[in-house]
């Protein structure tokens, strides 16, 4: 277990590096954006004068390079920032509180935590369904079952995200009104209310993410199939269910758990369309207003947010297929 | 948007307002108290917040001048001006003088009693050090602001306005309780009819009707409130048609015919003065010749664009932005027609044979401006005018573009008054004045400004009003092609008013003091 552990300090060394670039990175993007926070925010009142003082309160004025070790500085504290619009705003008001805007972290953390409940409920629902309809194709491959889900699978992941969500809206909340079709959700509601209002956007999301996790689950299935030690297991004559299950699956981990994490990462950072047609206020919707006002702050905190969530996964899916694989705990 | 919706200042309904296509509407019922009006609007930003000056688009509008706040004045529906927390008001004749008798025992959602300290200091708000209010303009002429009594108020200015009164009815120049502001605008603390419960910027307002209110009996109908974000314009027309909202801002113009079939969705539709222009820089060649602009005007067909872009959801316009919701709209002026000749024969005067031009256009102009600016093209090239149609990017339009480009698409909401309208984009010299128009192109039009602002007669008015648009119509620096409407509906359950008001989208923003449940 000790290289276990070895392993995993390795890789969060290794992601932290990785976190560091990328903060660079995503500096110099957002730096380079055409236009700039005072000019979206001032629209057609900016003038020179107005632009200047935005911009030095802000503290625009500053070398790039300062900005970047002052941001990350206090980012490495947990600090975050305070968003422009709320800086702009106390610049203009006095008040500390007015704008109901608190700093960066205020303002993501509950927004995150909307986009972490609809991408938990559909990894719920998508990654046993997905797995399932993997072992079951692997098992009857070739057959009307398998084509069935396969183009099944492939139809939904190669329609775009918006139009599988106006067909479920269709089907299962005009023509059925069974679920709603806003999925805005709110801090008081009850866990019920939040799950039935998710439901709709999940279940999109699940047609999105099924087709590749499924068809890895197929695929390295029956690569295993030919191995010699299924065919031993064959020979003794248990089921091919049983063969697939218990010999077959272990083996074929470590693929289908990264290709699971690279799902899961796309939950949380990819979904910004699927929030757009539900009205369903997560972490994309605010990147994307705080990029349209030139919110520096904010949009740099959900790009990192984002950076980290698919090294974070990764980590992990590295990890549990190192334990699932006894052969990648002892490289040669 | 990038754009500062702040020039969609109130709009002044005169005699031309009322509901077209009101085929469907319900004819004036008995008002009835009751229910949660739940209204999917748009325009609403995780920016957003209870401070006025930064208001600017419907959702906060709705929410602030609407529901939770109060102004001195109310345009009401038929576009008269009435008190909302001014009972009463005079001016001296020179309309320099203006005293605002307030409303008593009215309280804060807080308890605070209302009176004239907490106009004055409501009112300072947009020239404090800093401000970017939008309505900075009109308290900045306010030269003295005076307590007569605590029920009493005195505003003198600078040089006569007699639409002074009017402003006050501007959705920037809410009444915040004094001494409390920075509360009050954290909190939502205002006289209004609604107290706000919930406000998370960007997703939704709740608010609850207060129980003992100086409107009651005339206004508010509700229980309850919910304002939904929903600036995506599928999401808000399935929010209505699944019965998740009552009510919809802001209904494309492209999928309307299909909300119109859906049996328990009513359509609303009115004419303001919302109007998309093309504005060129009249001090830069070849915009400078007025005969080049004549040709211009001539060589573009409107009802074409009422038909094309705004899919019949309009009017034609006349190269004025004063519309059918202003007091003094010179409806009677001869409307200026497509005719590919007189724009040729301008062209002659100005010594040219044909005319090589850029116009720059993007959809953050208005929706539909790029395909507007071809339509243009078309129309022009019968004329021997070549436009070539810039595309210009959406991001930093009104930085970069706008006011810098000799010639692009714009788009206004229009203004409550006349004079507001003029003065925000024709007077000399003034920031927005998007097609340099000034005394050396009209003498006449800057002199008329001044003295029709002062002058109280409201048939002299008329008259000067009417000469500043004819004088628009030919010599201006703008092409005005269309004025678009406001299309918003509601289902079943809601009813309103017989006549629905103009100058704003859902009924001027007060469709919850307006409105009530069958």
């Amino acid at each position: 277990m000790q290289s276990v552990a070895r392993i995993i300090a390795q890789r969060l060394g290794l992601g932290l590096v990785t976190l560091f670039f990328v903060s660079v990175i995503i500096f110099a993007a957002v730096n380079m954006l055409p236009g700039d926070f005072a000019q979206a925010i001032l629209g057609q009142g900016a003038t020179p004068e107005a632009v200047e003082a935005i911009r030095r309160d802000l503290g625009l004025d500053k070398p790039p390079i300062t900005r970047y070790f002052d941001w990350l500085g206090g980012v490495l504290q947990g600090d975050f920032g305070t968003s422009f619009a709320a800086a702009n705003f106390r610049s203009f008001t006095g008040a500390e509180t007015g704008s109901g805007l608190g700093s960066v972290a205020a303002q993501v953390a509950p927004r995150f935590e909307n986009t972490l409940f609809l991408a938990g409920v559909t990894a719920a629902i998508a990654v046993p369904f997905s797995l399932i309809l993997g072992v079951l194709a692997a098992l009857f491959r070739n057959s009307i079952f398998d084509r069935a889900a396969n183009i099944g699978t492939l139809t939904s992941i190669s329609s775009p995200e918006f139009f599988l969500a106006y067909i479920l809206i269709l089907f299962l909340a005009v023509l059925n009104p069974m679920l709603p079709s806003l999925s805005n959700i709110y801090a008081d509601m009850s866990f019920g209310e939040r799950l039935e209002r998710t439901l709709l956007p999940a279940l999109t999301l699940t047609l999105v993410v099924t087709a590749h996790m499924m068809r890895m689950t197929r695929a390295a299935i029956i690569n295993l199939l030919a191995s010699p030690y299924i065919e031993m297991a064959r020979l003794k004559g248990i089921s091919p269910l049983r063969v697939i299950v218990k010999h077959a699956l272990p083996n074929a981990l470590a693929p289908i758990i990264n290709v699971i994490a690279l799902n899961l990462a796309y939950l949380i950072t990819g979904v910004v369309v699927v929030e757009v047609v539900f009205v369903y206020p997560g972490i994309g919707q605010l990147f994307v207003d705080s990029v349209k006002i030139r919110d520096i702050p904010v949009v740099q905190a959900c790009c990192l947010i984002f950076a980290a969530a698919y090294i974070l996964l990764n980590l992990l899916a590295d990890i549990l297929s190192i334990l699932s694989n006894p052969r990648l705990r002892h490289p040669k | 948007m990038p754009i500062d919706f702040s020039r969609r200042g109130v709009l002044k309904a005169g005699a031309a307002a009322g509901v077209l296509a009101a085929s469907g509407l319900p004819v004036r019922a008995q008002a009835k108290r009751g229910g949660r009006l739940r209204v999917g609007l748009s325009g609403a930003n995780s920016s957003d917040s209870w401070d006025a000056r930064t208001h600017s688009d419907i959702f906060m509008q709705a929410s602030g001048h609407g529901a939770v706040f109060d102004n001195l004045t109310e345009v009401a529906a038929d576009g008269s001006l009435v008190g909302e927390l001014a009972e009463s008001w005079e001016a001296t004749p020179d309309a320099k003088v203006w005293t605002f008798n307030l409303r008593r025992g009215v309280t804060f959602h807080n308890g605070k009693a209302f009176g004239a300290d907490d106009v004055i200091e409501s009112m300072q708000l947009h020239v404090a050090e800093g401000s970017k209010s939008a309505a900075k303009p009109i308290i900045a002429a306010v030269q003295e602001m005076k307590k007569l009594g605590d029920y009493q108020v005195q505003f003198t200015l600078d040089s006569g306005n007699a639409d002074f009164a009017y402003l006050m009815s501007d959705y920037h120049l809410l009444i915040y309780p004094a001494g409390q502001i920075e509360e009050a605008i954290a909190n939502g603390i205002g006289t209004g009819l609604y107290r706000a419960q919930t406000f998370e910027p960007g997703v939704r307002m709740v608010a609850t009707r207060v129980d003992d209110h100086y409107k009651d009996g005339q206004a508010g109908w509700f229980d309850e409130l919910e304002f939904i974000a929903i600036n995506d314009n599928t999401a808000r027309m399935n929010a209505l048609l699944t019965g998740q909202v009552d009510a919809i801002s802001r209904v494309d113009f492209k999928t309307e015919s299909l909300l119109r079939a859906s049996p328990t969705v009513q359509i609303q539709e009115v004419t303001g003065n919302q109007h998309f222009t093309f504005p060129m820089l009249t001090n830069v060649a070849p915009f400078d010749d007025v005969n080049v602009r004549k040709a211009l005007k001539y060589a573009i067909n409107r009802q074409e664009m009422v038909d094309k872009i705004l899919l019949g959801h309009g009017r034609v316009a006349n190269d004025t932005p004063i519309g059918p919701a202003n007091q003094y709209f010179a409806d009677d002026l001869e409307q200026l027609s497509y005719d590919p000749d007189r724009a040729k024969f301008h062209l002659k005067e100005a010594g040219l044979d044909s005319l090589d031009i850029d116009l720059s256009a993007s959809e953050a102009a208005f929706q539909g401006a790029v395909d507007a600016a071809q339509l243009y093209q078309a129309s022009a090239k019968a004329a021997g005018i070549n436009i070539n149609v810039v595309q210009e990017p959406a991001d930093g339009y009104w930085s970069n573009v706008w006011l810098k480009k000799p010639w692009c698409a714009c788009y206004w909401s229009g203004r409550a008054t006349e004079d507001w309208m003029f003065s925000s984009a024709y007077e000399e010299g003034v920031p927005w004045n998007d097609t340099q128009w000034g005394r050396e192109d009209s003498d006449r039009f800057q002199n008329l400004l001044l003295e029709a602002r002062a002058e109280l007669d409201s048939d002299k008015r008329r008259e000067m009003y009417t000469e500043m648009q004819q004088i628009l119509r030919d010599d201006g620096g703008v092409v005005i092609p269309m004025f678009a409407n406001w299309v918003q509906a509601v289902n079943n359950k809601v009813q309103t008013p017989e006549t629905i008001g103009n100058l704003w989208q859902m009924d001027n923003a007060r469709m919850a003091e307006r409105w009530w449940f069958a």
